[in-house]
């Protein structure tokens, strides 16, 4: 089966996983978001590269950093950005899926960026529009359900390279929610192929999703040991509808034993980076020390995101 | 009407018969095989050159969608397939809507199942009222109106003083006891095996422990009651193991085999493809490979198609949005002998897991080619290819992982108590 992220001449066609994203396509999409981020530096942060395509941002679950990021993105290159909450229109008056996009593809629809509750639901539309003969509609996943969230994962890996420049010497830690979080699993897929040395998750049990290992992770149940020696740490949020109740006693008790503290990062490289894909709980899973302190590189992560997702937009809709 | 088929091979698992010989049927009962019976004329023939000629197919596990779910599927959809498919004999599930939980709906089904080329159908009656797992159903009625098991289709019966006590009736008037072996709290939310599949593409998972959990406490139960417990569409090797173990100490249990759990495992979820989320879900490679051994050494007794017909709109959906299930009744036969045929197996053994063991669980005469028996027969030729796609499937029911591919197998004539309820010789 093809990946149906690329095309017959394996070239990106939609932004769906880091999973089996090819090296050289991460890379080159790393190296296409320099630049965009010194445009942002500038004071007509404008690029004429998308003018005249139409962009849907398909919000069927509630975000306000991701959707507004990739809505900057669009703009700064110049594109029509159209934003619908789904959950607040035709989803609540029982539409389908496949017909919403039925309807937005009439309305000449360049590209589908996409959140959804449901793992996969990017891959249906994708799959939609291609047995529709509508292949020419690109779908960016904004995050799928527990599955991927494929800009966070490679505004991630800009970030690592920014600050690190060489993935091969690198160990990584993980820290947190792994069993629900995209977030985690579309790091892991993306440092897996830029071949970082180790990949550590930290977690309890009840946040590890089965056979972890699998995804060529190691796996540690205490943050003391899995941070030692790490280069780059990467927290992830913790809902707040886990913090009790079967999966976790109680968010102190999760701060106690899992919670980034001062300390605890001390057990890291010295240069270590700490990064949150956002937003954080403070005094959850990360201390306001460390939160603030001088490891952290959490709000450069926002801004590399925009150039991320501009080069991503760009790459796929662009033309050549 | 005296029918000859003639030239074919025919296998009859049920009295060991593989050899080629003509089948003699006359007023709707097998008159003869091999040897033409004293004064037969003929009044119709069929060619079974290059064909088997086997007892009409027994399937333990086939919705037809009536009443309730008319949108899905038909009495007059399914049964076109179950003929298609060579199966003149199939269970149905008690999860219609309303649930098969009164004898009015049980005589109302059986009622439009009559016509002669229908397949005969078993209704498995609700064990408890709306499948709520509360109330007891009326069994001695419902078995009366024609309930052949009590059974609670793919809901389980969580107050387990409520299973006790459902077993006990049961097995007081001897009624057997159909059950799917699923965890109503570890299944919860669950979409898809609790693996490495579901790990990498962000589904909630079934741990195989949701079968073995519910496999102790219904054996357990069944130690206690001498109920009559046939276990439903086993998916794990270890659940399986639990079973042979079971047997081994005693306890009398019969399980089947959902046709599909054959042949696929998690991986064919591919990119969340819908059509793979099944009920139980497809487990682990090492699963199935177990299933596959297991029905080949008979300790899986029979395999059915679990065939369950789902409109497309509740499948072109996000894979944890769309409805368990897909259609079988067409795929048994070339799916069971594509297991046959890797596994290397003589095909009456292989012919015998879906007509004469599926037919003893049932307790009914049928699976059989013997003198005197109604004469349900399938003639299919084993070499021709059978290619799956919308056109070619006559269930209402499109929705199979097998869409776009080729199997081999392919029925050439369904006969229902002598009756020519299907011809495929031409097409």
């Amino acid at each position: 089966m093809r990946n149906p992220q690329l095309n017959p001449h394996g070239k990106l066609q939609h932004l769906l996983t880091t999973e089996g994203l090819p090296r050289d396509v991460i890379l080159a999409i790393l190296d296409a978001a320099a630049p965009f981020a010194e445009v942002a530096e500038r004071e007509v942060k404008k690029l004429p590269l998308l003018r005249g395509k139409s962009i849907f941002n398909l919000f069927f679950e509630n975000s306000t950093r991701t959707r507004t990021t990739f809505e900057i993105a669009a703009k700064r290159l110049s594109a029509d950005v159209i934003n619908l909450n789904i959950n607040t229109s035709s989803a609540a008056k029982g539409e389908t899926l496949l017909d919403t996009i039925d309807n937005l593809s009439a309305m000449q629809a360049d590209m589908f960026v996409v959140r959804h509750a449901s793992s996969g639901a990017p891959y249906l539309i994708a799959g939609h529009l291609a047995a529709t003969g509508r292949e020419h509609i690109h779908v960016v996943n904004a995050g799928d359900g527990r599955h991927a969230h494929p800009t966070q994962g490679l505004l991630d890996m800009y970030t690592i390279r920014h600050y690190k420049k060489d993935f091969t010497e690198l160990t990584v830690a993980i820290v947190g929610d792994v069993l629900h979080s995209r977030v985690a699993r579309s790091q892991i897929h993306a440092l897996t192929t830029l071949g970082v040395a180790e990949i550590r998750v930290i977690a309890p049990r009840t946040l590890l999703p089965t056979d972890v290992e699998r995804l060529g992770v190691h796996v540690f149940h205490n943050v003391e040991e899995g941070l030692q020696g790490v280069d780059v740490v990467m927290m992830l949020r913790l809902q707040n509808e886990r913090m009790q109740g079967a999966l976790l006693p109680s968010r102190q008790e999760y701060f106690k034993s899992y919670g980034l503290t001062p300390e605890r990062l001390a057990r890291a490289k010295p240069d270590a980076i700490v990064m949150h894909p956002g937003p954080m709980n403070r005094g959850v899973e990360i201390d306001s020390a460390v939160a603030d302190g001088s490891h952290a590189v959490i709000l450069p992560q926002v801004t590399f995101g925009i150039a991320v997702r501009m080069a991503v937009m760009s790459m796929l809709a662009g033309g050549s | 009407m005296k029918i000859q088929i003639s030239n074919g091979r025919v296998i009859d698992p049920a009295n060991g018969i593989d050899r080629n010989a003509d089948v003699f049927i006359a007023d709707g009962v097998i008159a003869g095989v091999g040897a033409m019976p004293a004064g037969f004329e003929a009044n119709g023939s069929l060619d079974a050159t290059g064909c088997i000629v086997c007892p009409g197919l027994v399937d333990l596990s086939a919705r037809l969608r009536e009443p309730g779910f008319e949108y899905r599927a038909t009495l007059e959809s399914e049964m076109a397939a179950a003929a298609a498919g060579g199966v003149t004999s199939l269970a149905c599930p008690p999860d219609t809507d309303p649930p098969l939980d009164e004898p009015g709906l049980v005589e109302m089904l059986k009622h439009r199942a009559r016509l002669p080329e229908f397949a005969h159908v078993y209704p498995v009656g609700a064990l408890t009222e709306k499948l709520a797992g509360v109330n007891l159903t009326e069994m001695a009625e419902l078995a009366e109106a024609g309930c052949v098991a009590f059974g609670q289709a793919n809901t389980a019966i969580v107050d387990t003083q409520v299973l006790w006590r459902a077993m006990q009736y049961a097995a007081t008037f001897d009624f057997p006891v159909w059950m799917q072996a699923q965890d109503a709290f570890l299944a919860k939310l669950g979409v898809a095996h609790d693996g490495e599949v579901a790990t990498r593409l962000g589904l909630a998972g079934i741990p195989v422990a949701a079968e073995t959990i519910a496999l102790a406490t219904i054996l357990q139960l069944v130690r206690e009651t001498g109920a009559r417990i046939h276990l439903t569409r086993i998916s794990s090797a270890v659940g399986l193991e639990m079973i042979v173990a079971a047997r081994r100490s005693g306890i009398s249990a019969t399980c089947d085999v959902a046709v599909h759990h054959l042949h696929l495992c998690e991986h064919d979820i591919g990119y969340f493809d819908p059509h793979a989320r099944l009920d139980p879900p497809l487990r682990a490679q090492s699963d199935r490979e177990a299933l596959r051994r297991g029905l080949a050494d008979g300790s899986i007794n029979a395999v059915c198609s679990d065939h369950t017909p789902v409109d497309d709109d509740a499948k072109q959906v996000p894979f944890d949005e769309a409805e368990p299930g897909a259609t079988g009744l067409e795929l048994l036969l070339p799916l069971t002998l594509k297991w046959a045929d890797e596994m290397k197996l003589p095909l009456v053994q292989a012919l015998a897991r879906i007509t004469s063991d599926p037919a003893r669980i049932l307790g009914v005469e049928a699976g059989t080619l013997g003198i005197g028996t109604a004469a349900d027969v399938c003639v299919f030729d084993p070499q021709a290819p059978y290619p799956v796609n919308r056109a070619t499937l006559k269930s209402q029911g499109k929705n199979t992982p097998f869409l776009g591919l080729e199997l081999q197998g392919r029925v050439r004539g369904t006969l229902i108590d002598g009756h020519l309820a299907y011809d495929g010789s031409w097409s």
